[in-house]
């Protein structure tokens, strides 16, 4: 498969997403996000701080997975520069501001992406990656990867849809699953995932069609269970995610006319719990441009932050921490059930 | 094209909900007992899931094979477990009828035949 993009269809228009989101909202007479906000006292939403700086390094990507909220692929070309990954970093260095969540496409694939790494960890902050598992055997480049980032303490975090390779391969590709579970024998070789050793490997669950996740706790037992048992794989926690009804996954819900189905079950399962906790509350999204975002989600559908500060170059945190945060139905996403963000489960 | 008719639309699953319209005060304590039976217990809320699935497909509700195939996958059950619990409401239907089977031989016996 390839990009949305190169395919030349009208969903790589992030325009044509938030028109459609909006048509079927309105066909259905669903909410507005914000009217929902409004109703639990929440709008409009503001961030409690900028505590992780997450950093897309680029949509190159060595998978095509068919939820990709990025339109990510071997065919994207976007990369973030050094010079901006520089402007990363001094804000990065301010105070107050904790972690940096690398995140792509595949950001090992970024040619200064150790560069980044190394001089972030010299600032001490928690580093986190969004590694995609199969990167790790994508030749002699990668290969040493999961040495790298054991010695810099790198927090790795990996999708795995599902425990079994049926509905894994399904969403990520052919052959995706079995060379996942390799990746993560390396990763447990070097420590990652085993308890004391101090490295910690999470993972990610995405439902692989169009239902929610269940509770993140059984599914998580369930993972570790089948994993250490089948597999002789050990990892750290699980995190439940919701697929958004963007970009490609937007792309299947249409395919398979579960468009109207989702976006009802997503604003019927709204949860003003969840929704105190969304991520943009606590996280700046940086593009590979060094555009700034209120998450990974905006970004990809370009709702760029257009107050005073709108580039990492002119970070500013006190401005950031007190802006307003843009929202659109997508966001329902995030407030479903236990609520999703990039650490899973909120409520 | 012929009109299609049919007793079951898969939009009224979701009105389940408005039974209680004309008897509230039961349809409450439908609703509570169901959410109690379904709680996690003894046995975990995706154990309880899957009984469901293979008993809505012996009492052949279509609401129920819906609502309860997608509950089982949103809980992270597997294909095979699906196809097993399914296949356990099957014997036991199967069973049920042979086992009746009983009642005819004593019955052939008894006419003396
Ligand atoms: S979901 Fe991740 S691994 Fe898959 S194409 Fe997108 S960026 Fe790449
Ligand atoms: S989609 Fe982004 S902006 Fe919307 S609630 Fe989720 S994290 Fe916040």
């Amino acid at each position: 498969m390839r990009s949305l993009l190169a395919r030349g269809s009208e969903l790589a228009s992030s325009k044509e997403q938030l028109k459609i989101l909006t048509e079927v909202s309105g066909k259905l007479g669903l909410p507005s996000f914000s009217e929902k906000l409004k109703e639990a006292g929440l709008y409009p939403l503001r961030p409690t701080g900028v505590d992780i700086l997450q950093v897309n390094v680029g949509k190159l990507c060595n998978q095509t997975c068919r939820h990709c909220h990025v339109d990510a692929g071997p065919d994207r070309r976007e990369i973030m520069s050094k010079e901006t990954m520089q402007e990363c970093l001094v804000a990065l260095a301010t105070p107050g501001v904790t972690t940096l969540d690398i995140t792509g496409g595949a950001p090992e694939m970024n040619p200064n992406f150790r560069w980044f790494v190394e001089e972030a960890s010299k600032l001490g902050k928690k580093i986190m990656i969004r590694c995609n598992l199969t990167i790790l055997l994508a030749g002699e480049k990668y290969k040493d990867l999961p040495e790298f980032f054991a010695k810099h303490k790198v927090e790795v975090v990996s999708s795995l849809p599902y425990f079994q390779k049926r509905r894994t391969d399904a969403q990520r590709g052919e052959g995706v699953f079995d060379r996942s579970i390799e990746a993560l024998r390396k990763l447990n070789t070097v420590g990652y995932g085993i308890s004391g050793s101090g490295l910690v490997l999470n993972l990610v669950y995405n439902p692989v069609g169009a239902f929610l996740a269940g509770g993140q706790s059984t599914l998580e037992n369930d993972f570790k269970k089948e994993l250490k048992q089948v597999h002789g794989v050990e990892f750290n926690s699980l995190f439940a995610l919701t697929n958004m009804p963007i970009s490609r996954f937007l792309e299947s819900l249409l395919e398979n006319d579960n468009i109207d189905a989702y976006l009802e079950k997503l604003v019927t399962a709204f949860n003003p719990v969840a929704a105190t906790a969304v991520m943009c509350r606590n996280t700046l999204s940086v593009g590979w441009d060094g555009s700034l975002y209120d998450c990974d989600f905006n970004q990809m559908l370009d709702m760029k932050i257009e107050d005073k500060v709108s580039k990492i170059s002119e970070f500013n945190k006190s401005v950031l921490d007190s802006r307003e945060i843009l929202l659109h139905q997508h966001c329902y996403g995030c407030t479903a059930g236990a609520g999703s963000s990039c650490g899973g489960s909120i409520a | 094209m012929a009109q299609e008719t049919t007793y079951y639309k898969p939009e009224d699953l979701k009105k389940f909900g408005n039974i209680g319209e004309f008897e509230p005060d039961l349809a409450k304590k439908f609703f509570d007992y169901y959410g109690a039976v379904f709680a996690d217990g003894a046995l975990s809320a995706k154990e309880k899931s899957l009984i469901a699935l293979a008993v809505a497909h012996v009492v052949q509700c279509p609401y129920c094979i819906d609502a309860y195939t997608t509950d089982t996958v949103e809980k992270g059950v597997t294909e095979e477990q699906i196809w097993e619990a399914i296949h356990v409401g099957a014997a036991i239907r199967g069973g049920a009828t042979l086992v009746h089977s009983v009642q005819a031989l004593n019955k052939v016996k008894e006419l003396g035949i």
